[in-house]
């Protein structure tokens, strides 16, 4: 009797998008499992676990090997630099991250201030693009800070660019492009490499058919 | 800042209870005696060392030493591994002495804090180093017995991953032909970013033969047959020495009988320069995180004056005590109850229990506080009082 492969997952729209690659990829889940509240989810016909967590703390559980494998944003691997092995692109939920700010937006001498949920990022980008600004962390709603005056542009993900107009902001600059990403512990990667190896190329399989 | 709490110790600084202590020497007495039962004589070094010596000829990022000031205004690092330090050891205190030199150690060492929990900023380190040998069978050696100690301390379900940065650098040499993407590339193995790496190799334009050439470095992970697949992605004499020595170091681990705990893994890059030849990393089925590792390390020798190319591993002390799933055991003590009358009796009668290799208690009846409390936390229980009057009971 072995263990269940542990796969920690994001919360929400990543989550339901994952598991609809993963019934296809021919893993059979239960079909109740989308609206549960349970944070520990059995699939035992696939020999599963699901740890469902929120989405920037995947790559942590992923990290510490409480879970073997994730689905993690590429925002949330670039802001947390987790020792993890990112083996494959599931392509889903496909946004960019990008600078916004109110229209009309001109560098001054003023100490710029830029307000992000990412703020390892924001920094580790404007130090690449030879600028010192100064990092505010915000939890969300980051739309707001150029509006009421907290910094002069903002680092956030953007999907379809609704909320930016909506609240008058414009992009400025794409940094990234994001998917999501399969990532695996480096211990599980070796010791249950051929359980994991399957998974990730049944999922390319899969991937590569929507390609095409 | 704000003032500390009286009981509070800085950032990713553990205490060692006496449990937890007992524990983790039984392991590291079991490791100890393994290493030393091949030859490795163990050394001492300072736990300060120069920044420009030893802090920056060792294979720990700069942003994770430890750094302070001595009087004379020198920079000092806390050792943040031996290796360097058995280095600077083997070419100056040990010049005379001629190679192979096998050396061991078992010590603290340091690393800058981190916030996160999980990541100890001092940790007990045990490893070997055998300077001045480039032969398979040295490489080989320090692999198996790095198995072999695993194995001692009662570690069962372990792998070792087994990598060679020579056929790395030979594979995408021998496609790029330049240092800038090579080191492009092998920064993407190094982060483990697979994704990035293949999206890299897409991104440079080359034709679908190469492209794939370089993809295949992502597949060759598993069994002694992933060799002969390396060997046919790429020809040149770099890759060809690398896979003859992972050849010959099979060999050696076949002789030892560890191969089962062997796989091997093209993709391991375990740091971006400092290893030159094989690299391997230990894992325990019960932990998430690599309880060992190490490699052939070539250049770093010549760096204090006395080229001489060596290989080594480190265990992780720490690491181990969690992947065996040891939480400390109180070794099983005595303790022999006096009162002032009774003490010559009792120091006597102590006397006697030591000498049968037990470990004893003397307490002074008067000095408990709580009698029933101190008895729990005792195996045997000796109360002469209560013996005195069962005998005049009697």
């Amino acid at each position: 009797m072995t263990e269940p492969l542990k796969i920690a997952m994001p919360k929400g729209r990543i989550f339901e998008e994952a598991v609809e690659l993963l019934r296809r990829a021919g893993f059979s889940l239960p079909p109740e499992f989308d609206d549960s509240r349970k944070l520990i989810v059995d699939a035992p016909e696939a020999d599963m676990r699901f740890i469902l967590a929120k989405p920037m703390d995947v790559p942590t559980y992923v990290e510490h090997g409480v879970a073997d494998i994730g689905v993690a944003g590429k925002d949330t691997m670039l802001e947390e630099e987790r020792d993890v092995h990112e083996v494959l692109d599931l392509g889903i939920s496909p946004c960019y991250m990008a600078v916004a700010g109110l229209p009309g937006f001109e560098k001054t001498d003023v100490n710029p201030k830029v307000a992000s949920k990412y703020p390892n990022l924001a920094a580790r980008y404007f130090k690449e693009q030879g600028e010192q600004v100064e990092i505010i962390k915000l939890n969300g709603s980051i739309e707001l800070a150029p509006l009421v005056g907290l910094a002069d542009r903002i680092v956030d993900i953007v999907s379809s660019g609704r909320t930016l107009k909506e609240n008058g902001l414009v992009e400025l600059e794409t940094i990234v492009s994001i998917t999501s990403r399969l990532i695996v512990n480096p211990v599980s990667y070796r010791l249950k490499d051929s359980r994991i190896d399957e998974i990730a190329a049944r999922l390319a399989e899969v991937i590569e058919e929507d390609v095409r | 800042m704000t003032q500390p709490f009286m009981f509070e110790k800085p950032l990713g600084m553990r205490d060692t209870l006496p449990a937890y202590y007992q524990t983790k020497r039984s392991v590291a007495d079991r490791l100890e005696s393994e290493i030393g039962s091949w030859g490795y004589l163990p050394i001492e070094t300072p736990a300060l060392e120069y920044y420009d010596t030893v802090g920056r000829a060792s294979a720990i990022l700069d942003q994770q030493l430890f750094k302070l000031l001595d009087q004379q205004g020198h920079t000092l690092v806390l050792r943040p591994d031996m290796t360097a330090p058995i280095a600077r050891v083997a070419a100056s205190s040990l010049k005379e002495q001629s190679f192979p030199i096998r050396l061991s150690y078992h010590t603290n060492v340091f690393r800058a804090q981190q916030r996160e929990g999980g990541r100890p900023a001092e940790f007990e380190q045990m490893g070997v180093e055998l300077v001045g040998d480039s032969t398979a069978s040295a490489d080989g050696e320090v692999i198996a017995l790095m198995a072999a100690a695993l194995k001692e301390a009662g570690l069962e379900d372990f792998q070792v991953a087994v990598g060679h940065i020579g056929y790395v650098n030979a594979l995408l040499f021998d496609v790029l032909g330049d240092e800038e993407p090579v080191d492009n590339l092998r920064r993407f193995l190094y982060e483990k970013n697979h994704v990035g790496f293949g999206q890299h190799v897409k991104s440079l334009g080359l034709p679908k033969e190469e492209e794939n050439r370089l993809l295949g470095l992502l597949q060759l992970r598993g069994g002694a047959e992933k060799l002969d697949e390396a060997d046919a992605l790429v020809h040149n004499g770099e890759a060809g020495r690398a896979l003859e020595n992972l050849r010959q170091i099979r060999e050696v681990l076949e002789c030892y009988g560890v191969e089962q705990h062997v796989t091997f893994d093209f993709n391991l890059v375990l740091h971006m320069s400092y290893y030159t030849g094989v690299v391997f990393e230990g894992y325990g089925s019960r932990l998430g995180f690599p309880l060992a590792g190490g490699g052939r390390y070539d250049e770093l020798l010549g760096k204090f004056e006395r080229p001489g190319r060596a290989t080594g591993f480190g265990i992780r002390l720490d690491l181990l005590v969690e992947a065996l799933g040891l939480t400390g055991e109180k070794p099983a003590q005595t303790c022999i109850l006096f009162s002032r009358e009774q003490r010559s009796e009792a120091v006597e009668e102590a006397r006697r229990q030591r000498g049968l290799g037990k470990r004893v208690v003397l307490q002074d009846k008067a000095g408990v506080e709580n009698v029933e409390q101190l008895q729990s936390s005792f195996s045997e229980w000796i109360d002469l009082n209560k013996a005195a009057k069962e005998d005049e009971g009697r």
